[in-house]
């Protein structure tokens, strides 16, 4: 499913809903959760799973190409850790 | 940032009551649920694409007692960060 065929969803399921509204409502949801990463937040939603943003050390790596050594600089990486009702339903299916 | 800040947020930009924006959001977290549940993928451009993943059994330790145990097939629910959303969080 694409956030497009979520819009979609969203707009059939509420009725009252035209689908510029669900649209923006989808697109703000992702957006705020952007934001918060950006900001180094922690983002919490109970039942589905926290987002987390996790410092990488700088580090040498090989081109596996060349064999060449590069310099990989430090980096911020966004991590998704499953909520528990979410990882169970996953699984249980 | 918890659901709770999103719900405001939406509510303040759309233009709509709290009430509705917590009906919206919690909507949009069920589908995206239900969807994963069945076996789905969702894909969000810009974001990141959240998908289940098929483990196999295999034998593994508990680290604390260092007992040999077998980890049993499951499935699991990945994501993968878009680029975008990775290059956003250095600045880019």
């Amino acid at each position: 499913m694409t956030k497009s065929e979520l819009v979609d969803k969203l707009a059939e399921k509420n009725g009252s809903l035209t689908r510029k509204e669900s649209e923006t409502i989808v697109n703000l949801i992702f957006d705020s959760m952007g934001d918060a990463l950006r900001c180094g937040e922690k983002v919490e939603i109970r039942g589905f799973g926290s987002f987390t943003v996790r410092e990488r050390g700088a580090r040498e790596a090989r081109n596996p190409k060349s064999g060449e050594i590069v310099d990989i600089p430090a980096k911020k990486v966004p991590f998704f850790k499953t909520g528990k009702e979410l990882r169970e339903r996953v699984d249980a299916a | 940032m918890t659901k709770a800040d999103i719900i405001e947020r939406v509510a303040e930009q759309c233009g709509i009551t709290k009430k509705d924006s917590v009906d919206m959001v919690e909507s949009v977290f069920s589908i995206i649920k239900s969807t994963l549940e069945s076996g789905e993928e969702i894909k969000v451009s810009g974001f990141g694409k959240f998908e289940v993943r098929e483990k196999h059994e295999r034998r593994g330790r508990n680290p604390q007692t260092g007992e040999a145990i077998i980890i049993e097939a499951r499935r699991i629910l990945s994501f993968k960060p878009s680029t975008i959303l990775k290059e956003s969080l250095n600045g880019k």
